[in-house]
């Protein structure tokens, strides 16, 4: 298959709209959350207008060329994400640049920006910024674990490393999708969703109440909007991965909205629920009940197989 | 830190290398703050709309005053009604809300706090205390005027002032930032000597770096 240039475009207006539905989708949250605490809470159009106010800052300090790059490295993680995954079954315009393999890269993407981000603000110095990137790192490490034995439950169950083989094997109707014909493997891929999503139990990275929102804590004006740019990327690329390869993905823009609006609710509501694991805590969990969990999965998986 | 820290000194790496450091130059950066020019009109008109619908907050509260700042962090004053959020880290925030009276030790840290945020930033002083220094106007270990120390936007009187007070400031001053009048970081890059030379003068073993960024 040729490239063909003006997918581009159409990687640039995909990534436009999801963009704009992180936004929307973190604005919204936050306004449910407040809501549910009695409080009046934010407008759900207040992170673009922090958005402006941090791009818009007069001055900024860079205390070296990790620190510049740090940023620019977590975003690249969100965007590559986000491009190499198809967002909408069936169409040309929004399949992006996925390829045959795409969902082994894609693991690739989702660890980089964590590691790029460890480098820009180990560099920043400030303790609270060490803290959160060797809990950062612990923990997304043990995440990642339930979290490729999940991918590779998929790739063992529909016999594809590719999203887009992966999202034709569900189409036709819910008995169809992963939830349904292989409910375990789903469970972990969840767990480990929970594990990257940065909210509680699993928050103890940024911590705002004991290391003022760790790793960042060095980040300001625009290195702070690039970093929340990513924040309304990353999480919906993730969870638009996720509708992919366990709810039968989108066949258009509003079911895929719709997805990706109750998938990531569920780590809202698990988070809402449940306080905070410390980090040993959250490491051992993952070890203890996801990797366990995922290995049966796993020979149930490929027991189904046969 | 102690002023020790800001010594030269020779460290050994993990890896036995031995190297000098010198935190002056290493941690901290050695350019004075400058004068930032705000942007064309419009376009400076809508920057200060998105500044002043989102003011991000330090408590920095060194003195009783400060703790009216926390009902007001509460359901029923609801400050994210009024764009109003706070902030953990001070390179983060535009607003240090720095409370009534100001004794020494922590006012060494408040220009500390004020210099790590960009700008344009903008202080507001609450308490009578800040203003002429209240009740505490012949203490011994007390600053007067919060004014010769940092540039201050906003003063909200009261001792203390409540709640619904603070929001009243908080909302004088999104008036203020809207019609552009909140270039109180400019006005620090400006007479920075002599805010420096202020606050040299009531902290007596200066253990910072004079530029804190």
């Amino acid at each position: 298959m040729g490239f063909e240039p003006v997918k581009i475009l159409y990687a640039l207006i995909s990534l436009f709209l999801i963009f704009n539905v992180g936004m929307l989708i973190s604005g919204i949250t936050r306004k449910i959350g407040a809501r549910v605490g009695r409080r009046h809470g934010i407008r759900f159009y207040q992170p673009y207008i922090d958005l402006v106010k941090n791009y818009a800052l007069r001055s900024n300090v860079s205390h070296g060329v990790m620190f510049y790059l740090g940023p620019v490295f977590r975003l690249t993680g969100g965007i590559g994400v986000y491009l190499f995954i198809p967002v909408i079954y069936g169409s040309e315009y929004f399949s992006n640049f996925s390829f045959a393999g795409d969902m082994v890269l894609v693991l690739y993407f989702i660890f980089f920006g964590t590691l790029g981000m460890a480098l820009g603000a180990g560099e920043g110095g400030h303790p609270y910024s060490a803290i959160g990137i060797g809990r950062g790192l612990a923990q997304v490490t043990a995440a990642e674990i339930p979290l490729v034995i999940a991918f590779l439950g998929v790739a063992i169950q529909y016999q594809s490393l590719s999203v887009t083989e992966i999202v034709a094997a569900q189409q036709g109707g819910m008995m169809q999708w992963t939830m349904v014909t292989n409910p375990l493997i789903t469970l972990v891929g969840l767990i480990a969703f929970l594990g990257t999503m940065s909210r509680s139990p699993f928050d103890v990275v940024m911590a705002p109440q004991e290391i003022p929102i760790g790793p960042p804590t060095e980040f300001h004006s625009t290195f702070l909007g690039v970093l929340q740019t990513n924040r309304a990327i990353f999480p919906m690329a993730k969870t638009v991965l996720f509708v992919n390869l366990f709810f039968g993905g989108a066949a258009n823009w509003g079911v895929l909205v719709l997805k990706v609006f109750i998938v990531y609710m569920t780590s809202v509501v698990v988070g809402v629920v449940f306080p905070r694991f410390r980090v040993d805590q959250s490491i051992r969990w993952f070890y203890k009940y996801a990797l366990i969990l995922g290995i049966i999965a796993l020979f149930v998986t490929s027991l189904i197989i046969r | 830190m102690t002023k020790k820290d800001l010594d030269k000194r020779k460290v050994t790496g993990p890896d036995g290398e031995k190297f000098e450091v010198d935190p002056l130059r290493d941690y901290f950066c050695q350019e004075r703050p400058r004068v930032h020019d705000p942007a064309r009109r419009i376009w400076e008109g809508f920057l200060n709309w998105a500044r002043s619908e989102s003011l991000w907050i330090l408590g920095y509260g060194t003195g009783c005053g400060a703790i009216e700042m926390r009902p007001l962090m509460t359901p029923r004053f609801t400050p994210n009604k009024h764009r109003i959020q706070w902030r953990p880290t001070p390179w983060q925030s535009n607003v240090p809300s720095s409370a009534a009276i100001c004794p020494s030790r922590p006012q060494a840290r408040g220009p500390g706090s004020y210099e790590q945020m960009q700008g344009p930033k903008y202080v507001v002083a609450l308490g009578s205390c800040t203003i002429n220094g209240g009740m505490y106007w012949d203490s011994y270990n007390t600053i007067n005027r919060l004014d010769k120390y940092l540039p201050v936007d906003v003063y909200i009187t009261g001792c203390m002032p409540r709640p619904e007070s603070l929001l009243a400031g908080f909302e004088k001053l999104k008036t203020l930032i809207r019609e552009g009048r909140g270039e109180g970081q400019n006005l620090y890059a400006k007479h920075f000597d002599e805010y420096k030379a202020n606050q040299k003068k009531i902290i007596r073993d200066w253990d910072m770096p004079d530029y804190n960024w």
